[in-house]
């Protein structure tokens, strides 16, 4: 009998809830931190920044109308995933990051704490951000933190899961849905984690995964009109600040972190309130 | 095949069953192949200004309102009001009711006002319904009546019938264009939809349109190549340009623009040209408006900046 053929995985993109390769149909060879070869990934391209935030806008109506309960569900379901497939983040995260495994063990176990860390503020955050307000008038008056929208996310190059991770989740447990600019460097795990979330009963579009050139595709997302937020933890000085000024124009959220983040401390609830907007009603009473 | 005075079934129906038939794996891969056709840049930018001109920006639901009439026609006359090089549409289109409404707003503005007639859109009524109907129509200033056939007259084989009945319509049209609506999604193969064009022609039709936007599929692309085929053939034999307008599923430029591709391929320029060609739609309008401020701008453009209709 011949020897079996390896069957090696095609890296994609993922938009919409579907595994489509890049529109321009380019991709790029990824190497580990000893510069071997890993894999080829998608080069994602302008057009594919532009479906995926098409397909986060479509979804953002039915996400942010979730119940905070059914969100908080959905981000322990990917949580569950995500254990049930360690010891393949392990060898991805170990490779891409050239640690020891046993480390990579550990980064991969954070990621997963840190999923049920904000699954569990899903129905908490209302009760800190929002508040009843004392008025001069007869008036109850009342304010609730709502979802932004559609936020652009370039991804920290360091930390392929639990980097990446740290931001997606905070952005989605309050409803708003995201297009995520994967670490150019070690984009293998993003696409592993993508088959994840296509599988934890997460609504296609609410996350959407590009790899490829962040410096070129995070301009076009940061220019969009249609994108409400951006976070440009990834994005280096120069990236950062021309993203920041084409945000202006449509006046979008931005989050651009002071120095180095440290991913293994408390996180605090930053994340999540940088893409959240106050709504206020003002309900008469006494008549 | 001359045209004939339309005596009986029987010549009627020799002429049309006369005509060749369609191969429809061919007219879907010609279309298809027509589909492919990459336009960029600068001429993007003309195709997306000629389709604007061609829209027969449409609203036809039970729920309309005259306000609504009145705002879907302000943005017919200035359909980007932050932008004056965008060109104004071509007609709108509404029911009889609400044309006197749509004529108030638009005016002299040069933007034609459509309106459905003959009990759109089954068409399921006597003659003198259908053309009361379209005189209720012109008489509150429609430029132009959409008429439906009687789809059940021409799948049963009754030509005639449906011959009378435009020529009635087109008479009670008086001076306004009559559009006839073949509603292709139930004429059910592609020679009859040939067969349809030509007897909408003969009987006097001015434009041949595709469907009421009320059955799917609507507008496809191969059932508007085999019309345009139709109007081609018409003005060799007959002498007489007829205009296509394809209405029903056409929601984005790239839509939009494949059947202008379609029109210069099949029928050629001489129907590039909003007399003669329409695309009859309503959001396609704003699609088509985010394509052009992306061109003129240079970053995608969010549909938060343009009406909601």
């Amino acid at each position: 009998m011949s020897e079996r053929l390896s069957v090696r995985k095609t890296y994609k993109l993922y938009i919409g809830g579907a595994f489509p390769r890049s529109e321009s149909g380019r991709s790029y060879a990824v190497t580990g931190a000893k510069g071997e070869f890993l894999a080829n990934a998608s080069k994602a391209s302008r057009k594919d920044v532009r479906d995926a935030v098409t397909a986060a806008r479509k979804a953002f109506a039915g996400w942010s109308a979730a119940t905070a309960y059914n969100r908080g569900q959905i981000l322990y379901r990917i949580a569950e995933m995500l254990e049930g497939r360690r010891a393949q983040f392990v060898s991805e995260v170990a490779e891409a990051d050239g640690v020891s495994g046993k480390k990579a063990g550990e980064l991969v176990d954070a990621a997963v704490d840190r999923l049920v860390w904000y699954a569990g503020w899903s129905d908490k955050i209302s009760s800190l951000r929002g508040s009843s307000n004392p008025v001069a008038g007869p008036y109850f008056n009342l304010s609730t933190p709502e979802p932004t929208g559609v936020v652009g996310i370039v991804a920290p190059p360091m930390g392929p899961l639990f980097g990446l991770v740290s931001v997606i989740a905070p952005v989605i447990v309050t409803g708003n849905t995201c297009v995520v600019i994967a670490s150019e460097r070690a984009p293998l795990p993003s696409i592993t984690l993508a088959e994840v979330l296509a599988t934890s009963d997460l609504p296609g579009g609410v996350v959407n995964i590009l790899t490829g050139s962040a410096g070129e595709m995070a301009p076009w997302l940061a220019g969009h009109m249609d994108v409400n937020g951006i976070d440009l933890t990834g994005a280096d000085a120069e990236l950062a600040q021309k993203c920041e000024e084409l945000a202006a124009e449509n006046l979008k959220r931005v989050l651009r972190p002071n120095g180095k983040t440290d991913w293994a401390a408390d996180p605090g609830t930053g994340r999540m309130t940088a893409f959240l907007e106050t709504k206020t009603v003002w309900h008469p009473i006494g008549i | 095949m001359s045209i004939p005075t339309a005596s009986s079934n029987a010549s009627l129906r020799a002429s049309l069953h006369g005509l060749p038939g369609v191969d429809r794996v061919g007219a879907d891969a010609r279309a298809a192949g027509l589909g492919t056709r990459s336009i960029k840049t600068s001429a993007k930018r003309q195709a997306i200004d000629m389709a604007i001109s061609m829209v027969d920006l449409t609203t036809l639901e039970g729920a309309d309102t005259r306000g609504k009439v009145r705002a879907m026609c302000a943005k017919a006359v200035h359909p980007d009001p932050t932008d004056p090089t965008v060109p104004k549409v071509a007609a709108v289109c509404v029911y009889p009711d609400l044309v006197a409404e749509a004529r108030d707003v638009v005016g002299s503005s040069g933007v034609k006002v459509a309106s459905v007639a003959t009990a759109f859109p089954s068409g399921r009524s006597s003659l003198e319904v259908k053309v009361a109907d379209t005189a209720m129509a012109v008489a509150a200033g429609a430029d132009e009546i959409d008429m439906v056939i009687d789809r059940g007259a021409f799948l049963s084989g009754d030509y005639l019938k449906v011959f009378e009945e435009i020529q009635a319509i087109k008479e009670a049209c008086g001076e306004a264009h009559l559009k006839v609506i073949l509603e292709t999604g139930e004429l059910a193969t592609y020679d009859n939809v040939r067969r349809a064009s030509w007897l909408a022609m003969m009987a006097g039709g001015d434009f041949i349109k595709t469907s009421t936007g009320k059955v799917q599929p609507a507008a496809t692309l191969p059932v508007t190549l085999v019309m345009l085929e139709a109007v081609r053939d018409f003005r060799d034999r007959e002498g007489r340009m007829v205009g296509v307008k394809p209405a029903g599923g056409i929601r984005t430029t790239k839509d939009a623009i494949k059947m202008l591709v379609l029109v210069n391929e099949t029928a050629g320029p001489d129907w590039l040209d909003p007399d003669w060609f329409r695309l009859g739609a309503s959001s396609v309008l704003n699609d088509l408006l985010m394509q052009r401020q992306k061109l003129t701008t240079g970053r995608y453009a969010g549909p938060d900046y343009f009406t909601l209709d």
